[in-house]
């Protein structure tokens, strides 16, 4: 019954990272009794569970997630969207128009391919393939911005505390972000300065997602930014 | 079984060995290594910024890149497998990486390293959880040296973490042979053409499971196993530098408060202007 690495050290897939009887949490497998990482991450031990924040994953879709995907393809009454996941979620007419659908309406004139679109995860079908719905405050058909893309593990970095992170940069830049849980960020703001501001603070929030003290940090270098292009 | 009269060649041929072993600290390669030491090692993660991990190895003057995607979607769709991921794996020597001009065309020869590649990281990977899924493994050899197997098997264990795939446990392979009736770790291009017999292995450090073993020309039972050992420690000294690879791309070891890097947006896309439509 012990834990071999110090809470947060960087771990690689395959540390044995506890031996004993506890629960596995994220990123992690058990072996008779002994914990391994999956990943490669920091590892994190609370007295019930071992688990990895991992510093690189692919994005696991969940039911109630806000993602940012684009149309790749319309079969017969239903998109398909990339949404960066292993499997291309499917958005169906009900979960795009709101009112009863009629022959004379045009899909592509909602969304062709190529557009891009913030929307939400509303179920996950038998097959784990997400569906998703525009029909929402906030969802829709994006028609202008930036987009960013980061690892999803570091998503909830980028939001911080109860959305410090993320409402410092709105409050500093003035942007509109919209975060997507699959990694994909959408800037738009007053003008491209300001989005170009945002798009270099998440990428450094990306490099250093596994530091301590880094809200202080970024609202420093976003106001070394502002200075610099006064 | 024709064992038998093997194992009584090598008993009767032993002794004489294990007195040349006294000397084989002193006995030195053609390019001056000891008989285990490994060539130069260098391996990068992260360095494809299109792929989803991406890694470099330079092991000796092997030069390789590989790249990672997924888990994708399988195309074919009939090739995916309803209860798991597929693991599919590309070696690819380039025209330029050896010296008479190799064809660009994959070969016989580059099919059976593909599949023994991911006949190796297979045990390591948790295809279970990506069902109907692929996971792509490119492998791309800029300059061969001997041992590009090994050396792919390295490249791609590293690639595939930094894609963030789940693992069991990294993959570290590396070849143990025979030249002038010594073991020899790790052999190079010449010791590979001119030696007696060539044995790559990969192997699961932290697990201690072997997940390739292969074998060319002829060895003892007790030189095999002697080998088999050889090259298990060998994998555990590329099982470090792998580690040090992947640590390094977070900069852990250096110090936290480092002057802010430039970043350049090269990830962002702008988003071409859309006329208003309806939502």
């Amino acid at each position: 019954m012990s834990a071999n690495f110090q809470d947060r050290d960087m771990v690689l897939p395959g540390d044995m990272l506890y031996e004993g009887r506890i629960r596995t949490g994220e990123n992690t497998y058990r072996s008779q009794e002994q914990v391994y990482a999956t990943h490669l991450g920091l590892v994190n031990y609370s007295p019930d569970n071992v688990s990895v924040v991992a510093l690189s994953t692919g994005y696991n879709p969940l039911v109630g997630d806000v993602i940012i995907g684009e149309v790749i393809d319309i079969d017969l009454g239903e998109w398909r969207i990339d949404i960066g996941t292993q499997s291309e979620a499917v958005m169906g007419i009900p979960d795009a128009v709101d009112r009863p659908f009629r022959t004379e309406y045009v899909m592509t004139r909602v969304l062709d391919i190529g557009d891009t679109l913030v929307a939400k995860i509303v179920d996950l079908d038998r097959r784990r393939t997400p569906v998703l719905s525009i029909l929402g405050p906030g969802l829709g058909k994006v028609y202008d911005g930036f987009i960013v893309r980061i690892t999803p593990s570091k998503i909830p970095r980028l939001i911080g505390k109860k959305g410090s992170m993320i409402n410092m940069i709105i409050r500093e830049t003035g942007c509109r972000i919209a975060i997507g849980q699959n990694g994909r960020i959408l800037i738009s703001g007053p003008n491209r300065e300001r989005e170009e501001m945002v798009v270099k603070v998440i990428n450094k929030i990306e490099l250093e997602a596994h530091t301590s003290g880094l809200t202080n940090r970024t609202q420093e270098y976003l106001r070394q930014l502002k200075e610099s292009s006064r | 079984m024709s064992k038998k009269p093997t194992t009584k060649k090598t008993a009767a041929r032993k002794p004489a060995k294990s007195k040349k072993a006294d000397k084989a600290a002193s006995w030195k390669r053609a390019d001056g290594r000891a008989f285990d030491e490994l060539r130069t090692l260098k391996i990068e993660s992260g360095v494809l910024p299109n792929a989803d991990g991406s890694a470099y190895i330079e092991m000796g003057r092997n030069k390789i890149l590989c790249g990672v995607f997924g888990p994708r979607e399988m195309h074919p769709k009939h090739n995916a497998k309803p209860n798991e991921a597929v693991l599919r794996c590309r070696y690819h020597m380039a025209p330029f990486s050896v010296d008479p001009r190799r064809s660009p065309a994959p070969s016989r020869r580059d099919q059976e390293i593909s599949m023994v590649i991911r006949s190796a990281l297979e045990p390591a990977v948790f295809l279970e959880r990506y069902p109907r899924a692929s996971i792509d493994v490119y492998l791309e050899v800029l300059e061969a040296d001997g041992g590009t197997r090994c050396a792919c098997i390295n490249a791609a264990a590293v690639a595939l973490v930094d894609a963030g795939i789940p693992m069991r446990d990294l993959v570290a392979a590396c070849a143990v042979g025979k030249i002038e009736d010594k073991l020899i770790v790790d052999l190079g291009d010449y010791e590979d053409k001119k030696g007696q017999s060539d044995m790559p292995v990969a192997y699961m450090p932290k697990l201690g499971k072997v997940t390739l073993l292969q074998m060319d020309g002829n060895m003892s039972a007790e030189e095999a196993e002697k080998a088999l050992n050889l090259a298990i420690e060998g994998c555990k000294k590329v099982y470090e530098v792998q580690r040090e690879a992947l640590k390094k791309k977070y900069g852990i070891d250096q110090p936290q408060d480092k002057p802010p890097k430039e970043f350049q947006p090269e990830e962002s896309e702008e988003e071409p202007q859309k006329e208003e439509g309806q939502q």
